[in-house]
Formats: C-alpha cells, structure tokens, sequence
C-alpha cells in the first residue's frame, strides 16, 4: 500500500513538470496555431536562469591563506561570496540558500523576453508555413539554444539545492495513519505547479485580456473584425507560455541537477501529453500529464516489470496509442483542430 | 611481297606491356609485405583523438583533449615533460616518435557508437592516422576497437569500464589502460566489509547497457562472496532523469544499501534522487542505511554536489594522489590550464605515452610490431604505480583507489579523498576469468 501510495506522489510530481509545459504548448499552439518544439527548450532556459542566479550570488572575491595550498602547491586562495561580506555571513547565507526561489523573480521577465524576442524574432515568420516548416524551425532553433547553453554552463548537471529549510523528507504517511515518507521539495512543487496551473486558467477565465484570447483561440477571424489586435494578444501569451516553462524548469533544478539536454528528455513526452490530452485543449493538457505522470510511475513499479518486462519504457506510448484509437481527439480535444 | 603481322615497335609495346603485367603482383606482394595502414612516409606522424566533443560526456571529452594536447606537446619537446620525466622508460627523447613530429587529428563520437565509427573513420582514411584513441563509454570503445581491428590500426582506449572491452569483445588492436568493473568491485568489497560488515542486504539500480551489466555482476558477486544478500537488481533505462519512481521501492524493499551502478548524468541524478528520499538518514535492520557508486568521477561527483559527502566508490587515479608521476602530471596539466585533471585526462595522457614509448621500443609504427611491444609491458612513474600490460586481454593491471565523497571541501576540485590504494594483485583475475569469457582476441591485423 506504501508502495502504491508513493507512486502516486511520484506521478504527480512528474504529472507537475509534464503538465506545466504541456499547458504552455497548448496556449502556443492554441493560439498561434504554432507546433513548438523549442518548448522544452525554454524549460530549460528556465532552469539555468536558476543556475545563473546561484552563481551571481556566489560572485566572490578572493583571500589568500598561507596556511592551506591548493593543488599546485600554492597558497590556496579562500572565496568568500560579496553576499556574505556585504549582508554578513548568516543573512548572506540564507540569500545564497534560496537562490532557487528567488530565481522566479529573475526568471519571470527574462522568459518573457525570451519568448517575445523568440516569437518576434523568428516564429513569426512561419504562421503561414505548413506544421512541417515549424516544427523543423523551432527544433533547430532548440538545438541551437542548448549548445549555446552548453557553451556557456557545460555538458555536466549542476548542482542546484533547494534551501536547507525545504530540503529533507515529511512524513506524509502520517496524515493518512501510515507511515512513509517523501520529499518535502518535491511537495512544493506539486503544490507550486497547481498554482501556476489554477493562475492560468483564472487569467483566461476571469480577465477581460483571457475571455478575449479565449475568443481568438475559438474564431480568430471575427475577433479580429470586431477591431481588437488578436496577433498582439497571442504573442503576449506566447511570452506567458514562456514564462510557464520557464517557472518549471526553475522549481525543478532541486529534483534533478539541470543539464543542457534537461528540455529535449520532456519535449517528447510533453508533446505525447499534448496529443493525449487533444491537440488545443488546457483542461486536456493538464489532465493528461498528470494522468501519464502516474502510470509512468506505476509501470516503474518491479511487480509490473516482472509482468511485463520494459514497461517501464514504452506505457507512455502505448496509452497513448490506445487513447489516440479509442478518442483520435484525444481525451478533451475539439473538432476542427488540426484537423483539414 | 607479304607482310609480317608483328611490326618491330608492335612486339615491343607488347613485350613492355607483358613484362609490366607479370612484374605487377610482386610488385603489390613486396609492397604488402612490408606496409600497413597509414604508415608515416613523411615527417611526421598523425594520431586521431576520438572523443566526445558534444554529447552527455562532452565535459569528459574536453579534459581528454586538453590532456592529449599535453601529451602531444611533451613527445614534442614542449613543456615540462610532465610525466615523461617520470615514465620507467626512457626511450622518448621528446623529439616526437621514432624522430617525427607528432600531429593530430580530433574527432567528435557525440557519445554514440555509429557517430564515433565513422569519425574513427574518416581519421584513419582521410587524415592517414595511424593510432587512434578516446571514447568515453564502453559502447564507443568496443565499437571503435572493433573498427580500427578491421582498419589495421592501433587502438589505444580512454575512459571505458566495461568489463567487455578487454573480455568478450577484446581485440588483438585495442589495448586498455583504465580499470574496470571487476576491478571497482575487488577494490571496494574489502573496504565495504570493514565498513559496513558482513551482513547487509544490497539493492542494485543499474544503468541498461553493457557497462552497467558488467559492473552489476562484478559487484553483485563481489559482496554476495562476503556475505551481503543481494535484495534486488533493477534495470534503468539510459535515458532516465528522473529515478524517484525507482527509488521509491527501494524504501520498504527491506535493503539497507543501495548500489548504484550508474555514471555520468544517470550517476548524477540516482544519487541526488536517493538522498532526496532521506535514504542516507534511514535506519533499516538496526543499520544505517548507505549507498554506494561503485564508479565515481570528480566531474561528476561535482554535479552531484554536497550528495556526494560520505560515499564510498572507485576511481582509476586521482589528483591527490603524491607519487611523482601523478605530481608531475597536476603540476604540468594544472599550470596549462588552471585546474587539476581528471582521471579521464589522467588514463588518455598515459596512452598516448605508452603509444609512443612502445612505437619507440619496436622500432616501428607497425601495429603488430607495437603491440608486441606493449604486451606483458612493465612499466612505473605514471601515477598508478607498477603496472603491467598483459599480453593475454590487453589489459592494464595496477593499483586502485577507493574513495569517499569528501564531508569538508576545500575548493570545488577537493571533492574525493582516497581512502585505500588497493595493490594491483587484488584486483588481478585470470584471464579465463568467467566474467571475461566468450570472446577472442585473435591475432594482429597490420592492415593493407
């Protein structure tokens, strides 16, 4: 029952990451009409915006002490963080240990940037471009953007902790009378992500800017004859897509050390949800990626590799092979969406 | 008056024709008898750097290039010598090889096995080099090594750890200088037992490929020996990121070590999973629960970060280490380049020397001739003590360190502190060892 229980909280966790991009691909492409495969991209863009923050905290200057060496045999050159010296070794420190949560306000108005340069910039220019063309754009245009990461950052993980007051496991077993634990990062994000994903769907429901999007999502056509500018509107959703993925990927360093290559490993399985979900559909989205998230938890389970063995490997494909069978819309997708 | 049908120009033409003919296949029979692929007319000579410049471990290939770099300066005349000064032999002068200037060639193996064949490829057709060496995966090596067989030239592994490289896919061209699974699993079980007793029940997580097998066998065997349980062997898929589905049944599995036999980013990310989970402060069965890495890399273990702390594994060499080769080669590397080197760059310096040293011996750049000259080689000063070559595998046998994650670092590179040099004839097997079995080395192929 523990077991079970566990994967369930796995699931969702992974549900979160795949539900977060899978919504912002869905807004774009919603919207814009644009297949975007550099959407995993901007996921990890996100992520070494916190990397980025981390090392700006650890901006240090150097003291030397005769009485170490480093490993020339020198005198070993002590780094103390301006942080520290600046607001004192205790304050300081606390600002360096939550870099993580402090990079969602770096983060926000650079993934903004980021997604307008990348729509002004070059997707533009494709709105009239069979899928085809888009996607083999905005995936190169992905690659391109992860070998100028890598340039910068490397090809190895790096290290970016959750600070010391959120890191470590919570008996969650226990509001439930069991007893097992799970870590207390990854239940920050399950709650953070469901934030994000209820901020979505309050902004298109509740604001005038979201009933007017939403109406450019259902008939661009007459939106645009009643005099309101739709175009602009859906690039600014395109940069609020960005920001999206790119919120992911910072609350997501502390689970996984981000790598140059962290966007394309759930570009796949983000555009499989997309799919599973229904192509245009938020609501299919976010029910998709949690609903994969959990049985890719399960199939990892070795009671079910023992039935089936590499299960672990293919359920996501394989569900949505069934689904796409059964509902070739996909669980809440609508009529006429890519469909001629 | 009649003519004849052959004009005194016609049956010279035809005689010269003839003559040329029957001379031909002797010509081509001298010719074989004495060459083999790419064999260095001019000046100089060219070697083919294969290693993975984008990709997963383009970190790891980096630090391999820059240490080639070093060891193609030094046979050059150039630098400090690094560890040349050191070396047991002294037949390099540092004017090059057999008195050619040494040149190079770089390939990218982008970490996958077509990719790094044809770069391999293209090196030894196009560019004419006569060695090539790199990789690091066991994948790439052992499909490079079976390459450069069928090429006819040397083949001078970097950082491969499966026991398959010098065991069932060995070949008589390739020869290795870095450690592998049964090793690490030798050299830890002893220091495991001291740690951690007799009795304690493993659980394996183990990457899905050929070096996560090997290495899952040889330390699954290695600790059932000393009387550990093995719980449970779980397979992982090489692309996973994010293993907390598979440590999670790790929790209640009753198991109170984890083994995980992973590298690289699956090394990287496992160990940042498990601690996650709170597995290092759980108490199972009366124990503390561990976790062991049975291959650990300082440029990984730098990803993991402060995960890392307390954690037991294996390593080929390690910059600390204060014999004179290794000191010679940090103070060398580290001056060049502002940083001490890995154990990556550490074992491609040392083949490229011992490449060199043995062309140098044989008096030849003819692969069969050097691979004489490094079979059942002996040799000292490169950092890992003495060490042999063995003639059977083509593997080298020398010390190896076991170490642990460091609790009190002092700069990013004090990652590792060594905490037992175990000697060459514990971790040394026989040849017909069943974990080496199902291959042949087969004889030397010289090539054209």
């Amino acid at each position: 029952m523990d077991a079970i229980l566990l994967q369930i909280l796995n699931g969702l966790d992974k549900g979160s990451a795949y539900a977060l991009i899978a919504l912002g691909l869905t807004l774009i492409f919603g919207t814009l009409g644009v297949v975007n495969f550099a959407h995993g991209a901007l996921f990890m863009i996100g992520a070494f915006c916190a990397v980025t923050l981390q090392r700006v905290l650890n901006f240090s200057y150097e003291d030397v002490d005769e009485s170490q060496k480093d490993f020339l045999g020198n005198a070993l050159k002590v780094k103390t963080p301006y942080v520290e010296a600046w607001f004192g070794p205790e304050f300081g420190g606390a600002i360096i240990d939550w870099a993580v949560p402090l990079a969602i306000l770096f983060a926000i108005p650079i993934m903004i940037a980021v997604g307008f340069i990348m729509e002004r910039g070059l997707i533009k220019h494709f709105y009239s471009r069979p899928h085809a063309d888009q996607i083999l754009v905005t995936f190169g245009l992905a690659i391109a953007l992860q070998e100028v990461i890598k340039y910068f950052y490397g090809a190895n993980p790096i290290q970016t902790p959750s600070p010391e007051a959120l890191s470590g496991v919570a008996n969650v077993g226990a509001l439930i009378g069991m007893d097992f634990v799970y870590p207390v990062w990854r239940i920050v994000y399950f709650f953070f992500s469901v934030v994000i994903i209820g901020a979505i769907f309050s902004f298109l429901q509740f604001t005038t800017f979201g009933m007017v999007v939403r109406a450019g999502m259902a008939d661009r056509e007459t939106v645009g004859l009643l005099g309101i500018n739709i175009n602009r509107r859906f690039t600014i959703m395109f940069g609020i897509a960005a920001a999206v993925a790119g919120l992911a990927g910072v609350m997501y360093t502390p689970i996984n050390s981000p790598n140059y290559h962290m966007g394309m490993d759930f570009l796949v399985l983000s555009f499989v949800v997309v799919v599973v979900g229904g192509m245009g559909s938020l609501p299919g989205a976010v029910l998709a990626g949690f609903m994969l998230g959990i049985l890719e938890s399960f199939a990892s389970m070795n009671e079910i590799k023992s039935i089936i063995p590499g299960i672990d490997q293919i359920i996501i494909y394989v569900v949505a092979i069934i689904i796409l069978l059964t509902r070739p819309r996909g669980l809440m997708g609508r009529k006429g969406v890519m469909e001629e | 008056m009649s003519k004849s049908a052959f004009s005194r120009r016609g049956v010279l033409k035809s005689g010269a024709l003839a003559g040329t003919g029957l001379a031909l296949p002797t010509i081509f029979t001298a010719s074989s008898a004495a060459a083999f692929t790419n064999d260095p007319t001019g000046s100089s000579v060219t070697l083919g750097f294969n290693v993975p410049q984008t990709g997963p471990y383009a970190d790891e290939g980096a630090d391999e290039l820059r240490a080639y770099k070093l060891a193609v300066e030094h046979l050059n005349g150039g630098g400090d010598g690094g560890m040349m000064n050191t070396f047991s032999s002294k037949a390099l002068q540092g004017n090059g090889i057999l008195g050619k200037e040494v040149k190079y060639v770089t390939g990218d193996t982008q970490t996958k096995s077509d990719a790094a064949r044809a770069s391999a490829k293209s090196m030894i057709e196009k560019d004419g080099a006569v060695m090539i060496t790199g990789g690091s995966s066991s994948g790439v090596a052992i499909a490079v090594q079976g390459l450069c067989q069928e090429a006819g030239v040397i083949f001078m592994a970097g950082l491969t750890h499966s026991n398959d490289t010098t065991g069932k896919d060995k070949k008589a061209n390739g020869f290795r200088h870095f450690f592998n699974g049964y090793m690490s699993a030798a050299a830890l079980a002893p220091v495991l037992k001291n740690l951690y007793g007799t009795d304690r029940n493993a659980y394996h997580l183990t990457a899905d490929y050929t070096w996560g097998w090997t290495q899952e066998e040889s330390i699954a065997a290695a600790t059932e020996a000393m009387g550990w349980t093995t719980v449970n062997k779980v397979r992982t898929p090489l692309a996973s990121t994010d293993f907390s589905s598979y440590i999670a049944p790790v929790l209640n599995s009753g198991a109170d070590v984890l083994v995980l036999n992973h590298y690289g980013g699956n090394m990287v990310n496992s160990l940042t999973n498990a601690v996650q989970f709170g597995l290092r402060e759980k108490v199972v069965n009366g124990k503390n629960f561990e976790i062991v890495v049975p291959l650990y890399s300082r440029l990984m273990a730098k990803g993991a970060g402060a995960n890392v702390k307390g954690i037991h594994g294996s390593t080929n060499w390690h910059w600390s280490l204060q014999d004179e080769g290794s000191q010679a080669f940090v103070r060398s590397f580290g001056t060049k380049y502002g940083f001490p080197p890995s154990q990556a760059a550490h074992t491609v310096y040392c083949q490229t020397l011992l490449y060199a040293d043995a062309v140098q011996r044989a008096g030849s750049f003819n692969p069969c001739a050097v691979g004489e000259a490094l079979e059942d080689y002996e040799f000292d000063g490169l950092g890992n003590g003495k060490t042999l070559y063995r003639g059977d595998d083509h593997q080298c046998f020398k010390d190896v360190l076991v170490v642990r994650g460091k609790e009190n670092p002092t700069s990013e590179f004090d990652l590792l502190e060594v905490v037992e040099v175990t000697p060459a004839a514990q971790v040394t097997y026989p040849v017909d060892h069943p974990m080496f079995a199902g291959g042949a080395l087969g004889s030397c192929n010289p090539g054209s």
